[in-house]
């Protein structure tokens, strides 16, 4: 791990997957890469409190972006409105555009639920079903209408292999998913949101709660289904976010002095070894050096 | 194990509602939740407006006030329900001045003495099952123990309705001790203050209101209480104010007595008791939120 | 006022030091004064148990042959099983009524209504528990029982013939004063408790596992068979009893619209009779002997039925709820 953060590049396992495509040191090309999400000059209100300001971002395609940032500056809250999680909580409100695949995604016509069966989330605390280990992956293929057993065992294997959590569930299938320890009940959670075969996994802190080991496994997995999904991940970490990301996100509090209010603001944005090797604002500077101790 | 990746990243971009059969049983079933609602609006609705229409044509200060109860065949406008209203004062009154101070001592030895002990959890659990005990055995008992050795009362029926009230106390206050932050207690200690010091001048007075809140919903419970009076206060047809000596009667009792006659004047005078007795219970009630409002708001 | 005293090295030993004050007498008893308040629910029960035990044992020696009988006429029989019957169909029907509409509103509560709204539904659900159960018989006995019987005659001769049908709701003697309209009434007493005691539950299902059934993409129906029902099914089961033993143990709305005929009969129009409604008929009439000491001793019947009834409730409440804390 210590030559990755030296290089502070992010293609380490090449040894895991030759057959991935993208080119591994240079910064993406912003030009060459299909726009998955676009945020423009997007704030987010909880009621009258502006959680984040003016936000402005383009993710794309096949890559993991990872947004970070002191708390409070309002990360999560940008990733749970790329999936209109932010929905759920009374008095949320989004100004602003945000764009998914050049759709709006706060559309008159959208339906939330459409969204989040393309745009799924793992969230930061695993939190599997009281169910066998079988349901939980199958309820989402399940409630889209997939009652076929066959076909349903078919993709309960293929989501919990991709989540590298077959080998070590593949005999307790009807046990229950709470009996899972930490990393595994989470490598649960993200075979349940491949099930349903989405477009973009977005990650809250997914391995905050994890040891090394398990963490170190879940960002292994990250870097096996970057071909076939966007990932966007919120994480605290930043040696995490070196190691994982090809593109960054730093979010900051700002505050006002007049008012006494903050609010989050997106800071700088790039390639990952840009953003940790060369960053450009002097904020960006002082959180990537302080921590990096 | 290269599965087809879904094909709706090949389609456009389709963000609008889930398939019909989805979103349909999403609708209904939030239909059903609403109808659910809806339903126990219409007898509540209903009887609520018969109470109001009934009892108000029979309701009038003599109603209120008038000592003596006729019989069953007088029409309405003679006499009235005094002696009941004063019964049922006089005995609701008595029992929550044994239940009240009984239940609350009783939640303060749950949560600032008892802990953890089994005797503790033994007490706790049976006074949650003993509120599922029909009133009528709390009847049953009092008749059993005091009426057949000191004849009929509004004393014992206060025994009664105090044993009905016990356990109801006991459980809200508990709740309200509960809820009663630990740092107020150890700022107490910490001024070398004793246990029952700390309790009577900091806990107690920190949950009062919602205690307070959780006996008048009591009271109101054992103002409409039947079944603990029917065998402990036989009944009377002029006032009796003397709780502790002589039969005596309630509103409830009234109600019910009135209830199974075929007279149309017995009829109405039910209706009127009933209304009497629905404000009664309701004007404890708000009483009870209003002190929960004022003073939830002050501690913010 | 100094709490806290520094022994004096120079001072001879034994020197009373108020940091070794005896224990005032005050707090003493007032925590004996707590206790015996606390004890008071287990003596109470405990008397209940003995004093109506001790008063039936008249009725128990007339002989199990005597008790299991349905028929209880207070002269020379005097058998439990006809009200028996009474009381558990009658809880039965206003179960099977009540408990979908008391779930439907916990749900409606916690699920669809956003939070600050919520309060006046609550309100409502206030003011149908406050409504005393002599003024539900009333309107009961006078409203609807009168109302009902047309119905019930209309279904009775619609079901006429019709094999199970008619043994349920068809019959000669159908009236409106009936099983069913007690079981009705029930339905309407009991879901307050029920709807509160299972609101109580379903809030403890932790967000967290709604966001992960949201985030798949679910609606809020699947929402709540895939991540709601499994945490509070067995806390809402628990209500579900505790409503159960609310009704067997109701009395005087129950005495009211039951009828007054103490029989066993599939007919759930027909008149019946429930444990309490005849020991609050019939008690004043019971002079003595054996009449009065059966009616105690279907009392004691009651109590302990409810208290089992709201033991096994009560552990399926408790258990949820721990498993919510812990888990």
């Amino acid at each position: 791990m210590e030559e990755q953060q030296d290089q502070l590049n992010v293609q380490q396992d090449q040894e895991v997957l030759p057959k991935l495509a993208v080119p591994d040191t240079a910064p993406r090309d912003t030009f060459n890469g299909t726009a998955i999400f676009d945020v423009s000059n997007t704030s987010i209100y909880y009621g009258s409190f502006r959680a984040v300001t003016d936000v402005s971002l383009t993710v794309y395609e096949n890559e993991i972006t990872a947004f970070i940032g002191p708390s409070g500056c309002g990360k999560t809250t940008v990733l749970r409105s790329l999936n209109r999680m932010n929905d759920l909580i009374a008095g949320a409100r989004v100004e602003g555009d945000i764009r998914y695949r050049g759709v709006p995604l706060y559309g008159k016509d959208v339906s939330p639920i459409a969204v989040r069966r393309r745009i799924g989330m793992v969230f930061q605390k695993a939190n599997p079903f009281p169910k066998s280990v079988y349901d939980n992956v199958a309820y989402g293929p399940r409630i889209n209408g997939i009652r076929n057993k066959g076909k349903l065992d078919e993709i309960v294997e293929r989501s919990l292999k991709q989540a590298a959590l077959w080998d070590e569930v593949k005999d307790r299938l009807n046990k229950s998913g709470l009996g899972l320890s930490g990393g595994q009940a989470q490598r649960l959670c993200i075979a349940r949101t491949l099930a349903v075969e989405p477009d973009v996994v977005l990650m809250d802190e997914p391995c905050s709660a994890l040891d090394p080991i398990a963490t170190g496994r879940i960002e292994d997995l990250m870097h096996e289904i970057k071909s076939r999904y966007t990932i966007v991940i919120v994480t605290h970490n930043m040696q995490q976010a070196t190691r994982v990301s090809d593109r960054t996100a730093f979010y900051s509090v700002l505050r006002d002095e007049k008012s006494d209010t903050r609010t989050g603001v997106l800071v700088e944005y790039g390639s990952t070894a840009q953003i940790f090797g060369d960053p450009q604002d002097s904020r960006t500077q002082a959180y990537v050096t302080g921590r990096m101790g | 194990m290269m599965a087809a990746i879904s094909d709706s990243l090949a389609r456009p971009v389709d963000l609008r509602e889930p398939s019909g059969w989805r979103r349909s049983k999403n609708q209904i079933m939030t239909i059903l939740m609403w109808l659910a609602f809806v339903i126990v609006l219409i007898p509540l609705g209903f009887v609520l407006v018969t109470l109001v229409a009934k009892g108000a044509a029979a309701i009038s200060w003599q109603f209120l006030t008038n000592s003596t109860i006729p019989p069953n065949v007088v029409p309405l406008g003679t006499g009235g329900m005094g002696a009941a209203v004063v019964g049922t004062l006089e005995v609701t009154g008595f029992a929550s001045l044994l239940a009240i101070p009984l239940g609350v001592l009783g939640a303060v030895y749950l949560n600032e003495y008892g802990g953890n002990r089994i005797l503790a959890r033994l007490i706790s659990f049976m006074s949650n099952v003993m509120t599922g005990v029909p009133s009528i055995v709390m009847g049953l008992f009092i008749f059993i123990i005091w009426v057949t050795h000191f004849g009929y009362s509004g004393l014992a029926g206060s025994f009664a309705l105090a044993c009905l009230m016990l356990p109801i106390v006991i459980r809200s206050s508990y709740e309200m001790l509960i809820l009663v932050p630990d740092s107020l207690r150890q700022g107490s200690y910490a001024l070398g203050a004793s246990k029952a010091r700390v309790t009577l001048t900091v806990v107690l007075p920190a949950a009062l209101s919602g205690i307070v809140s959780g006996a008048l919903l009591a009271v109101a419970r054992a103002a409409g209480e039947t079944a603990p009076v029917l065998f402990t206060m036989l009944t009377v047809e002029q006032t009796n104010a003397n709780l502790f000596s002589g039969p005596n009667t309630t509103l409830p009792f009234q109600i019910f007595m009135n209830a199974q006659s075929a007279y149309t004047g017995a009829n109405a005078r039910a209706w009127g008791a009933a209304l009497t007795l629905v404000a009664i219970t309701f004007i404890l009630m708000i009483a009870a939120r209003i002190i929960t409002a004022l003073f939830t708001r002050n501690a913010r | 006022m100094s709490t806290v005293t520094k022994a004096d090295p120079a001072s001879p030993a034994g020197s009373a030091s108020p940091l070794h004050q005896r224990r005032p007498l005050g707090d003493r008893g007032f925590q004996i004064v707590a206790l015996g308040a606390g004890l008071l629910v287990l003596v109470i029960l405990v008397l209940i148990t003995y004093t109506t035990a001790q008063q039936s044992t008249t009725w128990f020696a007339g002989g199990f042959k005597d008790i299991f009988q349905v028929a209880f006429d207070g002269n020379t029989k005097f058998g439990a099983m006809g009200v028996l019957y009474g009381t558990v169909i009658s809880s039965v029907i206003g179960v099977i009524i009540g408990v979908p509409v008391s779930v439907g509103i916990a749900l409606l509560l916690t699920q669809v209504v956003p939070a600050r709204w919520a309060r006046p539904f609550v309100y409502v659900m206030d003011l149908l528990a406050v409504v005393p159960s002599v003024v539900w018989g009333l309107w009961g006995i006078i409203v609807l029982v009168p109302w009902l019987q047309k119905i019930y005659l209309d279904i009775a001769s619609g079901v006429k013939g019709i094999p199970v049908l008619d043994s349920l709701f068809g019959g000669p003697n159908v009236t409106g004063a009936s099983f069913f309209t007690a079981g009705l009434i029930l339905a309407i007493m009991i879901t307050p408790i029920i709807t509160s005691l299972s609101r109580e539950v379903i809030a403890t299902v932790p967000d967290i596992d709604k966001e992960g059934a949201y985030a798949l993409g679910a609606t809020r129906w699947e929402v709540i068979r895939g991540a709601v029902w499994p945490h509070s099914q067995g806390g809402v089961t628990g209500a579900i009893l505790i409503g159960f033993g609310r009704a067997m143990g109701e009395t005087i709305a129950v005495a009211l619209v039951i009828g007054d005929s103490v029989e066993v009969t599939p007919h759930l129009f027909y008149s019946g009779h429930s444990i309490a409604a005849i020991i609050a008929l019939q008690f004043g009439e019971a002079t003595g002997g054996e009449f009065r000491s059966a009616l105690i001793g279907l009392g004691l019947f009651l109590f302990v039925l409810t208290i089992l009834v709201n033991l096994v409730a009560r552990w399926f409440v408790e258990r949820s709820a721990r498993r919510a804390r812990g888990g």
